[in-house]
């Protein structure tokens, strides 16, 4: 019984430990190696990040950089080695308050009516590198990126608009924007 | 709202058709793999070298010790891997992980419950993951079909000593089953974005100047097992919240359909070898209808989204990502926790109270609706013999099903089952908190949100870890000598004890005779049957917990 369990655990792990996984880095290198590697998005030729994995867009003290779309809050400050939520509950003061101050400094940034901020704008997503952000919060920030860099609002809000990702399948999940793509595109256009 | 609601019955109408489509392909093949006298030319090779003789089949002791021996050995290889980890490749760097979190992350992946005390990113490396973990994924995963179908052979068998023979039950799920499907799952999740690579944390400079880093690993291929074996145990912190775990809201659906496939099937295939699919159309319908009442009490909750936090915030959107918005994640939060998945694409934490509530009401039906792989179904076959006897308590007669009789052996095997979990929640909880140390402990270190949320926390971890679930309220830090210890206890009681009274209750029902049927014998594949069998669910579990649920999630409910 004993020398039977050992001889299947260890021939277990031999198929679906090892073989298993190889045998999918191989189909993964061969037939799918941009998702394999992290669907990594490349500006110049230079890697600038992955398409899914969300970064900040802040200065060296950690606030936002006028002239980039800004992702959600992040529990984990958007540190790709340390995914996390916030998990604090639904009648945590703490995170009452927090959304409170996150409310009255986007208004205070975009230059716009408290009540008009999102409500993903104001909530740390679950993974923390949560890499889009919804249409409207996009939107909301066209105006003060575009005056940031000279361009024309309407011309940034286009772009906005061009990236858009609708929901899947028209009814699947959450029309989106992914912040790393839009801010490259806009560094494209110098 | 109207609109929220719309999208989220085309979601579901679209899951259900899926589920509804496979249930039948995916149950017959579940009966003939397990089912057909024959073996196959690769298994004869297998049964010669690991010493298995195939046609001798085991009576239940000898079933159940197997099971024992082989669950033993793999906590022990997993133990053993964690405390190696520095003196093995590709762990990135990563130190031996500490002896308390070593022993229960072991118990954790051996007894399909995949909680996990620790963060992956910076405790374990790609070899522990992938020899230690996602082995265990497959045959945790493995052991819980063969016990369900242990206990329909007793069903199905006259007068017969043995129920089969588990080594033959474990090749045969492995690889004609998980392994099969896990390629094609992984597949589809990599065309999704899924990484599979060996790359480890790459640190690139941003278009600001900055750096980021983009982590890396072999997920693909255990996010497929992880799902498909309803075990759960993410490879990043996050889950499947993670973008790398489940990049967009249709490998969401995917995922959701991958944890429920072989659930919702196991009643087919339980319906193809009793000889009456009737009986299996049964048991999925009430599986059914559990599942369609929490999913949409949850999902009313977080629409509405009252509280505090949600209130000011406009919408329960704290801990939920952008792509799946609130649909796409009550979904597969009533799914995670309605099967004992417990992989999560939002964090339940932060759910409002009351949908944070029916996370926690979902696991203390005890994983019945559908359940884990193999232990839902045996689950809700405990629960068929408890409703029957019932039944026959109503109206006078001897209890019978499926053509055997329920006796005094059968029952007392059967009370113990619904025990045993209520039992070590329970007192897993009122330790917890009526011991003075062991109080101030946890609220000074583990608990991470004030009041009732807090007690929640502790709630749910219990729940849990007794009915092998493994999501939680993340908020908690587990890592603690205590939680660690009483968590792993009751993973490897809540796992075992019910394995070794299931598998008796299939030794007793194997070993009879069929009892003819008469024009008094109680039909149970009629909606009278599916009605009896969803009330006793109810009543003889989640009532058990109903006073710890209103300290707990009801209190903050009523209190917001």
């Amino acid at each position: 019984m004993f020398g039977t369990a050992l001889r299947v655990l260890v021939l277990a792990t031999l198929v679906t430990g090892l073989l298993y996984p190889l045998l999918l880095l191989g189909v993964g290198q061969l037939l799918l190696p941009a998702q394999a590697h992290g669907s990594l998005v490349r500006v110049d030729g230079e890697v600038v990040g992955s398409a899914l994995i969300g970064q900040s867009w802040t200065d060296a003290a950690g606030d936002p950089l006028r002239p980039w779309f800004q992702p959600r809050p992040s529990a984990a400050g958007y540190d790709g080695g340390a995914s996390s939520g916030s998990n604090l509950g639904p009648e945590n003061p703490d995170l009452v308050a927090a959304i409170a101050q996150r409310r009255a400094a986007i208004a205070a940034f975009e230059g716009v009516d408290p009540a008009q901020v999102p409500p993903d704008a104001l909530t740390a997503s679950a993974s923390g590198l949560d890499p889009q952000i919804s249409p409207e919060y996009a939107r909301l920030q066209a105006a003060r990126v575009a005056d940031a860099r000279g361009l024309p609002r309407s011309q940034v809000l286009e772009l906005v608009q061009e990236h858009v990702r609708g929901r899947d399948l028209g009814y699947l999940g959450e029309p989106t924007v992914n912040v790393l793509e839009l801010n490259a595109a806009l560094a494209a256009l110098g | 709202m109207l609109a929220a609601w719309g999208l989220f019955a085309a979601q579901l109408l679209t899951l259900a058709a899926v589920l509804v489509a496979i249930h039948l392909p995916v149950g017959n093949y579940l009966a003939w793999a397990l089912g057909s006298p024959r073996d196959l030319f690769v298994e004869r090779g297998i049964y010669r070298l690991v010493g298995v003789d195939p046609s001798r089949e085991q009576s239940w002791p000898a079933y159940l010790r197997a099971i024992l021996v082989f669950s033993l050995l793999g906590i022990l290889a997993v133990y053993a891997l964690q405390r190696m980890q520095a003196l093995l490749p590709l762990s990135l760097g990563l130190p031996a992980v500490s002896e308390p979190l070593a022993f229960n992350t072991a118990i954790s992946f051996v007894t399909n419950t995949n909680w996990q005390a620790y963060s992956p990113e910076t405790t374990l490396g790609y070899t522990v993951q992938a020899l230690g973990l996602a082995v265990q994924n497959f045959l945790s995963a493995a052991v819980g079909i063969a016990v369900a179908v242990a206990l329909v052979r007793g069903f199905a068998r006259r007068g017969s000593g043995t129920i089969g023979n588990f080594w033959v039950d474990l090749v045969r799920i492995v690889g004609r089953v998980l392994l099969p499907l896990s390629i094609i799952a992984a597949l589809v999740l990599l065309a999704g974005g899924v990484v599979q690579n060996l790359d480890g944390f790459t640190t690139v400079t941003t278009l600001t100047g900055d750096t980021a880093t983009v982590p890396g690993g072999p997920v693909a291929s255990q996010e497929a097992i992880k799902l498909l074996g309803t075990n759960g145990g993410g490879f990043f912190n996050a889950n499947s919240a993670h973008p790398f775990e489940n990049p967009s809201a249709w490998t969401s659906l995917f995922e959701v359909v991958l944890f429920l496939a072989i659930p919702f099937s196991l009643p087919r295939a339980f319906g193809r070898l009793v000889g009456d699919t009737r009986q299996g159309f049964a048991i999925a319908a009430t599986m059914a209808v559990l599942y369609l009442v929490a999913l949409v009490a949850m999902t009313a909750f977080e629409l509405a989204g009252s509280g505090g936090a949600p209130q000011a915030a406009g919408a329960a959107m704290e801990g939920k990502e952008a792509r799946f918005g609130i649909g796409a994640s009550t979904l597969y939060a009533a799914s995670t926790t309605l099967t004992s998945t417990g992989s999560v694409n939002s964090m339940h934490d932060s759910f409002t109270a009351l949908g944070g509530g029916v996370a926690i009401l979902d696991m203390m039906l005890g994983e019945v609706a559908p359940g884990g792989v193999g232990s839902g179904l045996y689950g809700m076959l405990v629960l068929a013999v408890i409703a029957v006897f019932v039944a026959g308590l109503m109206v006078g007669r001897s209890p019978e099903l499926l053509g055997k009789r329920i006796g005094p052996r059968e029952m007392k095997l059967a009370s113990l089952y619904i025990l045993t979990t209520p039992t070590l929640v329970l007192a897993g909880v009122g330790l917890s908190f009526a011991i003075p140390a062991l109080r101030d402990d946890i609220l000074a270190h583990s608990t991470s949100n004030p009041g009732a949320h807090g007690f929640s926390e502790v709630l749910y971890a219990f729940t849990s870890a007794a009915n092998n679930n493994g999501s939680a309220f993340a908020g908690l830090s587990a890592d603690t000598p205590w939680l660690d210890a009483a968590l792993g206890v009751a993973m490897l009681f809540g796992r075992f004890v019910p394995i070794v009274l299931v598998l008796a209750l299939a030794g007793s029902l194997a070993a009879q005779e069929k009892v003819p049927v008469t024009s008094g014998t109680l039909p149970t594949h009629r909606p009278q049957f599916v009605g009896l069998l969803l009330g006793t669910t109810v009543i003889v579990t989640a009532l058990t917990y109903l006073p710890a649920l209103a300290l707990g999630p009801i209190a903050e409910g009523l209190s917001s």
